[in-house]
C-alpha cells in the first residue's frame, strides 16, 4: 500500500518539484556569545529531500528547530510556502506551522496517551477531523510503519525503534508539506536503526513530501537525498547532489568530516 | 470602608509587645524542634525496632493531628497532672514538639543523602560509631538540611498565632484584645496581617541568601 | 461522657468534615488556577498569580480567618455565614500552597513534551490540557496528600471563632466535665483517623492515576528499589546501579517516560 501524504486533496496541491517551499534569508542565531548560525541563506524546493550533515554543534539541528518555531532567530527571515514564518504575528505562525511536521531524536511521544491517541489527537483538535476519520488515517499510517497491532499500547511499552516509528506516523498524520527529521536514529539501539530507516526510505520513495533531514547515517543520506549540505561552524561549506558530496567533495573540510565518520 | 490611622497609632505599642512575644516563641520553638527532631531522627536509626516502632508511631500521630488541639491538651491536661507552666512555656513546647516531627524527616533525608562511600570510608578508617556520626555524617547532613529547616521556621512563624488560644498575648492575641476593648477590628488585624507577610517574606529572602552561601 | 455530649462531638465532627470538603474543593480550584497562571507566557498573568501566592503564603491561616470574620463584613458589607467564611479563608490560604505544587509539577514535565506539542500545532491551552496536565497531575498527588492533612489540621482553627467544629465541641465537653485528658485524647485520635483515611484514599488515587499515564507498576517498583537502595547505606552500592538499570529499561530507556523523575 502507499499513503500519499502530500497529494492529499484537503491541502492545496504541492507541485512535484521546482517552486521553492522553504527559504531562510540571512538567518543568524546566537546562544550567548556563541554564534550557531551566521547569516545563513538557504532554500529547499518542494518535493526535494535535503540532508544536512556536519560535525555536532555546527547548527544543523538549530535550522530544524527554527523552522518548527521551537526557537526564533536573532536576525533574518524565514518563509515557508510563500508565507512569512519569521518575523510574523503569532496567528500566522500557528497557521503556517500546520504545514510542517517534525520527528525528534527522542521521539517525544505523549506517555499519557495510547499509540492511537498519539497519532489521532492533533488531527482531531488542530485540524478538526472527526475521531473516526482521524482513527482511520492513523491506522493506515501505523500499518505503513508496521505497527498496526500496537494501537492500544502505551509508548512506554514499546521499544525505542517502535516509538520512533509511531512518532513518524504521528507527524505524517498532520499531512505536512515539510517533514523535519532531527537525528531520528541517534537515540536508538543499533539493531533498531534499520527498521526506522526502512520506513523513512519507503516514505521518501512513495510520497512527494519535502524532507529536511539531519542525520549521521551517511548511507541513508546517500540513498534518499536530492541534495546534501555540509555544515561547519554555522555556515554551509559545500552543497550538491549526494554522488558529488560523498564521491568527490571539493572542500577539504568535507573530506575530513567524511573520512572521520565513514 | 473606613480606615482610622489614629487606631493604628494607638495599637502600635501593643503590636510591638506582641511581635516580641511572637519572636520569642518562634526562637524557642525552633530550638526545641531542631533538637528534638534530631533525637527522633537518630532514634529512628536505632538497631532495634522496639525503639523505632514507638518513636515512629508517636511522631506520626503528632504530625497528623492539629497543633491547636495539642496546645489545648498540654494547656489543660498538664496542670491536672500537677505540672504547671506559664502559657508561653506550654505553647513554645507544643510548637517545638509538633515541628520536631517535621524536622526529623528533614534530618532523615539529610542523613540518607550522605553518600554511602562516606560510611565505607569511616569503616575503613575504623572510626568508632559515635565518631562516625559526629565527625563525618552529621556535619555533612547539616549542610543539606539547613534550607529545609529554614522553611519550617517560616511555617512555625505562621502557626504562632495559635498560642492566642491558650491566652498568650502574641501579635494576634494583642490585636484581638485591642479590638475587643475598642471595637475597632479592621486596623489592628490588618496591621498584624501585613506584619506577618513582611516578616515571612524577609525570612524567606534571608533564607534564600543563606542557601546560596551554603551551596557555594 | 453522656449521650448528649457524644452527640455534640459527633455534630462537631460533621462540621469539620463539611468544612474540610468545601475548603479542599476551593483550595484545589485555586491551586490549579494560580498554578497554571504562573506558567503563563504573559508576564502580567504570572505576576498577579505570583503576587497572590506570596501574600497568602506569607500570612498565617489563623490571622486570615480573623480577617475574613471581622474585617470583611464592615469593609464590604457582606456578612458570611461561618461555614463560608471558614471555607474562604482556608481555601485561599491552602490554595496558595497548592499552586506551588501545581507549578512545580508542571515545570517538572520534560520540556520535550512541550516541543512535541508545538510540532503538532497544538495551541498553548491544548498543550496544557492534553499533554502537560495529564502528566503532571499524578506527580502532584503525594504533595497534595500532605497538603490535605495540613488542611484538615487547619480546619480546627475555626473553633477559635466559635464555630462548632470537632475541636470546639471538645472544648465544650471539657467545660461540662472538667476533665481534659480524656476528651482531648479522643479528639486527637479522631483527627488522626481522618488523616489516616485521607492518606489511604490519596495513595489509591495516585496508583490509579499513575497507571493512567502508562507508568506500569514495574517502573514504579524499579524506581522504589533504586530509592531504597540509595538510602539504605553501605551494602547497597551495587544494588543501586542494577536497580537503576532495571528502572530505566523498564521505562523504555526514554526521557519522555521518566522525565523529571530521574
Amino acid at each position: 500500500m502507499s499513503v500519499d501524504t502530500a497529494k492529499n486533496p484537503d491541502h492545496a496541491p504541492v507541485p512535484a518539484a521546482g517552486p521553492e517551499l522553504v527559504r531562510l534569508e540571512n538567518v543568524t542565531k546566537r546562544f550567548g556569545d556563541h554564534t550557531v548560525l551566521d547569516g545563513l541563506d538557504f532554500r529547499v524546493d518542494a518535493g526535494k529531500h535535503v540532508t544536512l550533515i556536519g560535525p555536532s554543534g555546527s547548527g544543523k539541528t538549530t535550522i530544524l528547530r527554527l523552522l518548527m518555531t521551537l526557537t526564533t532567530p536573532d536576525e533574518g527571515a524565514i518563509t515557508v510556502a510563500g508565507e512569512r514564518l519569521f518575523p510574523a504575528p503569532a496567528k500566522q505562525v500557528r497557521e503556517i506551522r500546520k504545514k510542517i511536521g517534525m520527528v525528534f531524536q527522542h521521539f517525544n511521544l505523549f506517555p499519557n496517551m495510547t499509540v492511537l491517541r498519539n497519532v489521532t489527537e492533533a488531527p482531531v483538535t488542530v485540524l478538526g477531523l472527526s475521531r473516526d476519520e482521524a482513527a482511520e488515517r492513523a491506522r493506515e499510517l501505523l500499518e505503513l510503519v508496521g505497527l498496526a497491532d500496537k494501537c492500544d499500547a502505551r509508548p512506554g511499552q514499546l521499544s525505542g525503534g517502535q516509538q520512533q516509528r509511531v512518532a513518524i506516523a504521528r507527524a505524517l498524520a498532520m499531512r505536512p508539506q515539510v517533514l523535519l527529521l532531527d537525528e531520528v536514529t541517534s537515540a536508538l539501539d543499533p539493531e533498531l536503526v534499520a527498521g526506522v530507516l526502512d520506513v523513512l526510505r519507503d516514505i521518501a520513495r512513495s510520497t512527494d513530501i519535502t524532507m529536511l533531514c539531519v542525520t549521521h547515517e551517511m548511507g541513508f543520506a546517500r540513498d534518499i537525498s536530492d541534495q546534501v549540505l555540509m555544515f561547519d561552524a554555522g555556515r554551509v561549506v559545500e552543497s550538491g547532489p549526494p554522488e558529488k558530496i560523498f564521491g568527490d567533495p571539493e572542500q577539504e573540510r568535507t573530506r575530513e568530516f567524511l573520512s572521520a565518520v565513514l | 470602608m473606613t480606615w482610622d490611622w489614629g487606631a493604628v497609632r494607638a495599637f502600635m505599642p501593643h503590636f510591638w509587645d506582641g511581635l516580641l512575644v511572637t519572636l520569642q516563641a518562634l526562637a524557642l520553638g525552633s530550638v526545641i524542634s531542631f533538637a528534638l527532631g534530631l533525637v527522633w531522627a537518630l532514634l529512628m536509626r536505632a538497631p532495634t525496632r522496639w525503639v523505632r516502632w514507638p518513636v515512629g508511631a508517636v511522631t506520626e500521630f503528632v504530625r497528623n493531628t492539629p497543633l491547636l488541639v495539642q496546645l489545648f491538651f498540654l494547656f489543660y491536661v498538664l496542670p491536672e497532672w500537677g505540672l504547671t507552666f506559664s502559657a508561653l512555656t506550654t505553647g513554645v513546647f507544643a510548637i517545638g514538639l509538633h515541628y520536631s516531627t517535621y524536622t526529623m524527616q528533614v534530618y532523615r533525608a539529610g542523613i540518607e543523602a550522605v553518600p554511602a562511600g562516606q560510611w565505607e570510608a569511616a569503616t575503613a578508617l575504623n572510626l568508632p560509631r559515635r565518631r562516625t556520626w559526629t565527625a563525618v555524617i552529621l556535619p555533612q547532613a547539616i549542610r543539606r538540611v539547613v534550607p529545609a529547616l529554614g522553611n519550617y521556621v517560616i511555617s512555625m512563624l505562621k502557626d504562632t498565632p495559635m498560642l492566642m488560644a491558650i491566652t498568650v498575648l502574641e501579635m494576634l492575641g494583642q490585636a484581638r484584645l485591642y479590638s475587643q476593648q475598642h471595637f475597632q477590628f479592621t486596623e489592628p488585624l490588618t496591621v498584624i496581617g501585613v506584619a506577618f507577610i513582611l516578616v515571612s517574606s524577609l525570612a524567606s529572602f534571608l533564607l534564600r541568601a543563606l542557601e546560596r552561601r551554603l551551596v557555594r | 461522657m453522656t449521650a448528649g455530649l457524644w452527640e455534640l462531638v459527633l455534630r462537631g465532627l460533621w462540621t469539620t468534615l463539611q468544612l474540610l470538603f468545601f475548603s479542599a474543593l476551593l483550595a484545589t480550584a485555586v491551586s490549579f488556577a494560580a498554578g497554571v497562571a504562573r506558567t503563563h507566557r504573559l508576564w502580567i498573568v504570572r505576576f498577579l498569580a505570583g503576587f497572590y501566592t506570596e501574600v497568602f503564603r506569607g500570612t498565617s491561616a489563623l490571622v486570615m480567618i480573623f480577617w475574613v470574620f471581622f474585617v470583611l463584613p464592615p469593609a464590604f458589607g457582606w456578612q458570611l455565614v461561618p461555614m463560608w467564611a471558614g471555607t474562604l479563608a482556608l481555601g485561599l490560604t491552602y490554595g496558595a500552597y497548592g499552586s506551588e505544587i501545581v507549578r512545580g509539577a508542571l515545570n517538572a514535565v520534560d520540556p520535550a513534551q512541550r516541543e512535541g506539542g508545538i510540532a503538532l500545532s497544538f495551541t498553548p491551552w491544548q498543550r496544557m490540557r492534553l499533554i502537560l496536565l495529564p502528566q503532571a497531575v499524578p506527580e502532584m498527588i503525594p504533595s497534595f496528600c500532605n497538603l490535605l492533612v495540613e488542611l484538615l489540621k487547619g480546619t480546627s482553627l475555626v473553633s477559635v471563632m466559635g464555630m462548632g467544629d470537632l475541636a470546639f465541641s471538645g472544648n465544650l465537653v471539657r467545660l461540662a466535665l472538667q476533665e481534659s485528658a480524656e476528651i482531648y485524647t479522643y479528639l486527637l485520635i479522631g483527627y488522626f483517623l481522618i488523616a489516616f483515611a485521607l492518606t489511604r484514599l490519596m495513595r489509591g488515587l495516585e496508583k490509579r492515576l499513575k497507571r493512567g499515564i502508562g507508568k506500569d507498576p514495574l517502573d514504579e517498583a524499579g524506581a522504589r528499589a533504586v530509592k531504597r537502595a540509595a538510602t539504605s547505606g553501605v551494602a547497597a552500592r551495587t544494588a543501586t546501579t542494577t536497580g537503576a538499570r532495571t528502572a530505566r529499561t523498564a521505562a523504555g530507556g526514554v526521557e519522555t517516560v521518566e522525565g523529571g523523575a530521574l
